[in-house]
């Protein structure tokens, strides 16, 4: 039987690409001090940690981690309010389809972009070191986090808005605001309000760690169990707040399942 | 001129319903006001922001050309290396992670498992995670890769079920029914239609796991993080201002690279 010969396509320029992504993992590999052999040696430190953690997880701690997870809840919920609300007009303005300004949206879009490269941490330890320790830096670092966020996917929304409805209204002569109120937003509402519960999301996690800095949440009492080498604690805190955001998730994806 | 009258639609049930929500959402925003304790601004906050912007607009550029070990360009280089790692460990392990958790692959019980397993690694903080490697490998960069490896599994994984959920399995079949053993049927007829999703949804992890390298220092994981919380702790506003100006222009870079990519793949 005659073998198939399927010519071969010219892959140089691919071979090119790949041979430098290898190069460039090894280099940071090797840059990092990353050594396979090292950390599958020592990989059994890690399981007895993680054993102390789980098998078994301190039960007792429980009613002393409900308070802490009830803040980083409120924590979570006000940041993302917060955030979300300044989002909306914000994105409207950063949207460079509505308003027709050059000079508006590209300042307004590189702030926004500002915004979101930083780190909620880095954000958090900023305004500890400002306003002090507590849940109120957590929710203005949250909110800053989430306006980021919302506004950049919201006004990317409206970018994309069928534009048909907005020159219908123009047609009739609507002004501004009558096509931002009847033709804009009504388009973009469900999509804003499915952001924000994705941003609330995001906020009950990153509020989580918040503490670790001194901003309030359940992130302190890691802090403090960790310090005082408590691994069963810690555990529980783990197994906590895992079933909390799981819960969260489901109920936030459901809602957002049927907004979209 | 007579004014348009639009004629609201739905009966008062959709009405109630409406304004059901809108009372539970804004008792849910006023109960968690409640909780937040406003202690009132400390009196040395705005002295605090002065010097902090102080800080922003005067950065240690001696710490910016500092190209030691203990300089920012190599810590910089550090936490982009970190990320570059870290990103690539977690796209190998998602892999088998993703077949695990893709129902069209190994069914629904066992994918319901999977999806759960998956879950519960994003759940699992990458902190605490960088603690637990800390513990195998020391503190140092190494422990952030494996952090971040273990730790974008959680979304890796799950992104790419979902990619190999949505695929063509008209392929696998055809491969399967010319007696395609499971490995050939994988590396011939899965990876080779999902791949660009795959490295899309890689690049985009990187995007994240840039942000996430640069705070994994805070519990010693090496990178960027260390120096950045010690100069905000010791209130040397002008390096911590030098770190987050390189750390913001380094991350914006990254994402209009990755992003330049990831539009030209898919």
């Amino acid at each position: 039987m005659d073998k198939i010969i399927i010519p071969k396509p010219k892959r140089f320029k691919r071979n090119l690409i790949i041979l430098s992504v290898i190069f460039l993992i090894v280099g940071s590999g090797w840059f990092a001090g990353f050594n396979i052999f090292e950390v599958l040696t020592h990989l059994y430190k890690g399981g007895r940690l993680l054993g102390r953690m789980f098998f078994p997880p301190d039960f007792s701690y429980i009613p002393n981690i409900v308070a802490p997870m009830i803040e980083t809840i409120r924590m979570a919920i006000v940041g993302t309010a917060v955030g979300a609300v300044v989002a909306l007009p914000v994105a409207v303005l950063a949207a460079n389809n509505f308003i027709k300004t050059k000079w508006l949206h590209v300042p307004l879009r590189v702030v926004l972009n500002i915004f979101r490269t930083i780190p909620a941490l880095v954000l958090a330890s900023l305004f500890v070191a400002v306003f002090g320790s507590g849940a109120f830096s957590g929710v203005i670092a949250l909110s800053i986090f989430t306006f980021g966020l919302v506004s950049k996917l919201t006004y990317e929304t409206i970018e994309a808005v069928d534009y048909g409805q907005v020159e219908a209204l123009m047609s009739l002569g609507a002004n501004k605001l009558n096509v931002l109120r009847y033709a804009i937003m009504p388009q973009i509402m469900p999509q804003y309000m499915s952001y924000t519960l994705y941003g609330f999301e995001v906020n009950v996690r990153a509020a989580a760690v918040l503490g670790y800095v001194g901003a309030g949440g359940i992130g302190q009492i890691y802090e403090t169990n960790l310090a005082w080498r408590q691994f069963d604690r810690v555990g529980m805190i783990i197994i906590f707040t895992f079933f909390i955001v799981l819960i969260i998730d489901l109920v936030s994806s459901s809602i957002r399942k049927r907004l979209v | 001129m007579e004014k348009i009258i639009i004629k609201k639609q739905g009966n008062h049930f959709q009405t109630a319903m409406k304004i059901l929500y809108y009372i539970i959402v804004f008792g849910l925003i006023f109960w968690g006001t409640k909780g937040i304790e406003y202690k009132g601004v400390m009196k040395t906050a705005a002295g605090t922001l002065e010097a902090l912007l102080n800080g922003f607009i005067n950065p240690d550029l001696s710490y910016a050309s500092n190209m030691t070990i203990d300089g920012l360009p190599f810590a910089i280089l550090e936490t982009i290396a970190i990320a570059i790692c870290g990103t690539f460990v977690s796209a190998i392990i998602s892999i088998p992670f993703a077949l695990l958790a893709s129902q069209n692959i190994v069914g629904q019980k066992v994918s319901k498992i999977g999806k759960l397993i998956v879950t519960m690694i994003r759940t699992f903080p990458e902190l605490i995670l960088a603690l637990v490697f800390i513990s195998v490998v020391g503190p140092g960069a190494p422990a952030g890769i494996l952090a971040l490896g273990v730790h974008s599994i959680g979304m890796l994984a799950k992104l790419f079920s979902e990619a190999i959920e949505s695929m063509d399995l008209g392929v696998k079949e055809a491969l399967e029914s010319c007696g395609g053993n499971y490995f050939e049927v994988l590396f011939r007829a899965i990876l080779p239609q999902v791949s660009p999703e795959l490295i899309s949804y890689t690049l985009y992890r990187f995007e994240i796991n840039m942000r996430a390298a640069s705070t994994l220092g805070l519990v010693g994981a090496g990178g960027i993080g260390a120096p950045l919380i010690f100069a905000i702790r010791t209130r040397s506003w002008s390096r911590a201002g030098i770190i987050i100006i390189v750390l913001i222009a380094t991350v914006t870079i990254i994402d209009q690279i990755s992003g330049r990519i990831r539009k030209r793949i898919v």
